[in-house]
């Protein structure tokens, strides 16, 4: 009776499981990528159009993450320094030969596609801290984390400077969170983090342009220029303070149908979104990415090796980066450096780059399953 | 040793520190989620309502929408100053796939001058490309056809209407009704002052002259709203609520325009002035002013070029001359003088002089000639009205003082503004010791007085002035206002009045003094020598009147006035006032036309010629609409 039971659940889970995907995850992906397109639609003005846009990208991204999924994952880690130093290279080479777009310099032009390479070392730099550390016993050595830490800083201040703040913010974090998962002492870390203070002056003086100080300067006080910089953040929370608990209903956000809110299809989705649905929605919302992450931390709890380990936990909390940084800019918590809101908001690039993360956690999670069977 | 141990990997070690990691970070993600939603809750809940305040003060606009204009008629209901649609081809960018063949077949099709093409240009400059440009305003009925023809082929063009003010009897009735035009920056701080800004907040045109200045706040109306809920540029995506405005009443004058038009003919091209009124309550039946001018040509703003030869025309057609035009009232204030006279028992109806057509003061050399060389003889208070006795006005002048008679003749309304409802009037003069005092820094001499009796000497009244005394002998001294507005016109066609007004009667110890001045009229028209009774021969009616002739030009002492030597506009005016019938007056006739000659051959004949004209076409019909009015 027992053995016929699970036999049944073996039976369902396998088609998935052979094709190395994990359905927990996937729903919860789905389940978003849907509440993504509804959003869309409204934001972007029913514009079927832009939908079948987003659709295509959806697809592509689907199929590159279930792409991925298939490669095992010890072929991704001896993957990992070669697509690291490539990347390096590619950001070195866009310093000299990059495409100009929207004031900065992040477009490689490979005559037949045009490449940011910033995107993927948003995968590349986990993958090489995680190769990196994962060659020693954990906890590494301090001067193993010093090494880590290297590997991170180099590509951050690469992308910083192009200048792209969202994506070395991103890439900065995945790698810090490898090294962190991996168990650098806690003594450590505050001494890092007492470093990083230090930094942000250096940071403000010597490297950040004009337009992201601007950016800083309009998130500390966004009512001092209400009609110029500061105007995408109070229509921002216009939008959403104006949602209220219930929201206006889908598609009747005055804010965002009658084009008050800038971005509204990209970075500034989410005060669409919570304008039309209110803080329920938005709970409902968080619901779904707790869901992701959730899961995206028990298959890096379950996965075997240290650098499946640090690579899934990684990939995870990057993608929690995207949500808390986009949900704080727009909501005025934190100052606006272009980070889109993940599956949600309109765009190619970051949807590809996450989805193909999430084809790796998938491969995680199913080796996982074939080693423990 | 210790090294070696290193590399032996603890699986469940690393396994345990890598599990402790992940649930502090996932602790960390659950207190960083806390913070997004603690912010969220406080600005969907905490704050809902601030931001709810905030998103519909974006999205909705009130847009104010203009009241239509209060239109005005004449006493038979004849519309005078109407709203009519004028219509003008716009054209709205965004709507347009080529703009530039748009253009250019409308070029052809319109026969649009280069001019408006750049015009056009300029105005489509910096506007929302949803608002629509004008190509051309104020088209004709034939090119509204022509276009609307073709219009299939247009999209994103259109002929917009839009009400705009039209005077159909032109320069008839422009020194009554006035104009309107665009408000300007004098207008706009008048409406600011009079806290009036929100009402006039989507209106053109603004009353500049006559009844529709007087009369702005009634014509005007209340200023009506829309709700809108606007995008982020503006454009109007939906009406929310609509306030209709009230539109402004409209006005019913006491003017006849058939007896305006009647007026308008008399004068033909002569400088001057008629007005035309009905003693019993003050309405004025006809005002005109020659030469006038077409009000329509400042509606749409005049040119620099109309303007300036309106401006700087000899002829003065700007100004009302009824109103704002100061004579010498000469002989037709002798009636006036006469009942001082009388009443202040300076003369009796028995007192009489022998008018030699020479008068001198004692011990003063200087001769005051009658009109009349040689002198009218024995002359008593009514010949000396009848025949226009000068020296008999010297001498009671004489007798009354300025004092007196600039009292008196204050109480008249000389030297005052009738209150006639226009803002155009001027208060003549009425000479006094301290009016000499104050303007000349000099006394008043007794020569000064002389000339007052045949008023002269400083004194000047206005036409609005003289007919409004007039009026007031006749109502034995009830004294009523200048009215040129009846009423207003309501909905079922009926006017509702408004109230007469009156001011401080003029009165008198004796009243018989009244019937010996009015009989002295009487005889003006009907005596053996009446200075009227030629005009008034064979009439079908009885009435009364003063003749007048005003020296502008001083005759050297011994000289004698010879018209044909004496420049035009020093020439004498011609000057009439009379009334009819003599036994129950319903008009009251004063004329005044500049530089024509002497009152009885040039004046009386225009005044005749009115009077008429009333009692031909108008005097039954106007007594039955009186006498409704009395009740």
């Amino acid at each position: 009776m027992k053995s016929a039971k699970s036999t049944i659940k073996h039976h369902k889970t396998s088609w998935l499981v052979r094709c190395h995907v994990d359905a927990i995850l996937l729903i919860g992906l789905i389940a978003l990528t849907g509440v993504g397109l509804i959003t869309l639609y409204s934001a972007a003005g029913q514009d079927i159009a832009q939908m079948e846009r987003q659709l295509t990208r959806l697809g592509v991204s689907f199929l590159v993450m279930l792409g991925l999924a298939q490669l095992p994952i010890m072929f991704i880690r001896r993957l990992s320094p070669v697509s690291f130093g490539v990347g390096v290279l590619m950001l070195v080479a866009v310093i000299f030969f990059g495409d100009m777009g929207k004031g900065a310099q992040r477009w490689l032009d490979l005559q037949f596609i045009r490449f940011q390479p910033s995107e993927m070392m948003k995968l590349a730099v986990p993958m090489m801290v995680a190769w990196y550390i994962s060659k020693f016993t954990l906890p590494p050595r301090t001067l193993h984390i010093i090494g880590a830490f290297l590997l991170v800083v180099f590509p951050t201040i690469l992308i910083a400077k192009q200048p792209d703040l969202g994506t070395s913010l991103l890439v900065a974090s995945s790698g810090i969170f490898a090294i962190f998962l991996a168990g650098m002492s806690w003594r450590l870390i505050m001494l890092v983090a007492g470093l990083m203070g230090a930094f942000l002056p250096v940071m403000w003086y010597f490297l950040m342009k004009e337009y992201q100080k601007q950016r800083v300067l309009t998130f500390l006080n966004p009512e001092s220029d209400p009609l110029g910089s500061g105007y995408h953040i109070i229509q921002s929370k216009i939008a959403i303070g104006s949602g209220g608990l219930e929201g206006k209903g889908w598609l009747q956000g005055t804010q965002s149908q009658l084009e008050f809110l800038p971005e509204r299809h990209t970075d500034f989705i989410f005060a669409v979104f919570s304008e039309e649905f209110g803080l329920l929605g938005v709970l409902g919302l968080l619901a779904i990415y707790l869901f992701i992450i959730c899961r995206g931390l028990i298959i890096a709890n379950r996965a075997q090796d240290a650098y499946s380990k640090l690579l899934a936990g990684s990939i995870t909390l990057t993608f929690f980066v995207y949500v808390f940084v986009n949900m704080g800019m727009v909501s005025g918590l934190l100052p606006v450096v272009g980070v889109p809101l993940p599956l949600v908001s309109f765009g190619g690039t970051s949807m590809v780059t996450l989805m193909a993360g999430f084809g790796m956690l998938m491969r995680i999670a199913t080796q996982q399953r074939f080693l423990t069977r | 040793m210790v090294r070696k141990r290193q590399h032996i990997r603890d699986h469940t070690a690393e396994s345990n520190l890598f599990a402790r990691r992940a649930a502090i970070a996932l602790l960390i993600v659950v207190g960083m989620l806390a913070v997004v939603i603690s912010n969220l809750y406080r600005l969907q809940v905490n704050q809902f309502e601030d931001y709810q305040t905030r998103s519909n003060g974006n999205r909705i606009k009130v847009v104010p929408i203009a009241p239509n204009r209060g239109l005005i008629y004449d006493r038979n209901g004849v519309l005078l100053a109407e709203n009519r649609p004028v219509f003008s081809l716009e054209v709205i960018p965004e709507k347009v796939e080529d703009l530039e063949d748009t253009l250019q077949k409308l070029t052809t099709l319109m026969q649009l001058t280069p001019e408006e093409l750049t015009n056009f240009t300029k105005n489509s400059q910096g506007k929302r490309r949803f608002k629509p440009v004008a190509l051309r305003t104020q088209l004709t009925e034939y090119e509204v056809a022509r276009f609307s023809a073709q219009q299939h082929l247009f999209t994103g063009v259109s002929i917009e209407a839009r009400l705009s003010r039209h005077y159909p009897y032109g320069d008839t009735l422009t020194h009554i009704l006035g104009y309107v035009a665009k408000i300007n920056k004098k207008d706009l701080q008048k409406i600011v002052e009079a806290g009036q800004e929100a009402n006039y907040a989507a209106t053109h045109d603004i009353g500049k002259l006559g009844i529709e200045k007087y009369h702005e706040d009634k014509l005007h109306g209340e200023v009506g709203y829309q709700q809108v809920e606007v995008n982020s540029q503006g454009r109007i995506i939906r009406i929310l609520h609509v306030d209709p405005p009230t539109p402004g009443k409209d006005i019913v004058l006491n003017v006849d325009l058939q007896m305006q038009i009647a007026v308008q003919k008399t004068l033909q091209d002569q400088r001057g002035t008629v007005v035309v009124s009905d003693p019993r309550t003050g309405g004025l039946l006809a005002m005109y002013s020659n030469p006038s001018y077409d009000p329509n040509l400042f509606v749409h703003g005049i040119s620099q070029k109309n303007y300036s030869a309106l401006l700087n025309s000899p002829d003065r057609p700007l100004i009302n001359r009824a109103t704002q035009g100061q004579y010498p009232p000469a002989s037709t204030i002798k009636p006036h003088l006469a009942l001082l006279g009388l009443d202040s028992d300076t003369i009796s109806t028995s007192y009489t002089i022998n008018d030699t057509g020479r008068f001198r003061l004692p011990n003063v050399s200087h001769v005051w000639r009658d009109w009349k060389r040689w002198g009218h003889g024995k002359v008593d208070v009514a010949k000396a009205i009848e025949v226009s006795c000068d020296t008999y006005y010297y001498d009671l002048a004489y007798k009354l003082g300025i004092d007196k008679i600039s009292a008196a003749m204050s109480e008249f309304g000389f030297g005052d503004y009738t209150g006639i409802d226009l803002y155009e009037e001027s208060d003549g003069n009425m000479p006094s010791r301290g009016w000499k005092r104050a303007r000349f820094n000099q006394p008043w001499y007794i020569g000064d007085t002389i000339p007052v009796g045949i008023g002269q000497s400083f004194w000047t009244a206005t036409p609005i002035q003289l007919n409004q005394s007039i009026n007031t002998l006749i109502n034995r001294g009830k004294r009523y206002v200048p009215q040129l507005m009846r009423g207003y016109m309501q909905d079922n066609g009926e006017v509702e009045l408004e109230s007469l007004k009156t001011l401080r009667p003029y009165q008198i110890k004796q009243q018989k003094n009244w019937d010996i001045v009015l009989d002295a009229m009487w005889k003006v028209v009907n005596g053996e020598e009446g200075t009227a009774r030629h005009a008034f021969d064979d009439v079908g009616y009885v009435s009364a009147g003063k003749t007048g002739t005003a020296q502008l030009f001083s005759v050297g002492q011994n000289e004698s006035y010879n018209a044909d030597e004496v420049a035009e506009h020093l020439r004498d005016n011609a000057m009439y006032v009379g009334f009819a019938p003599f036994e129950d007056p319903q008009v009251s006739v004063t004329v005044v036309i500049e530089n024509a000659g002497g009152g009885s051959s040039n004046a009386a004949p225009v005044a005749r010629q009115v009077m008429d004209f009333y009692f031909d076409h108008m005097a039954s019909d106007l007594s039955s609409v009186q006498s409704q009015e009395m009740m």
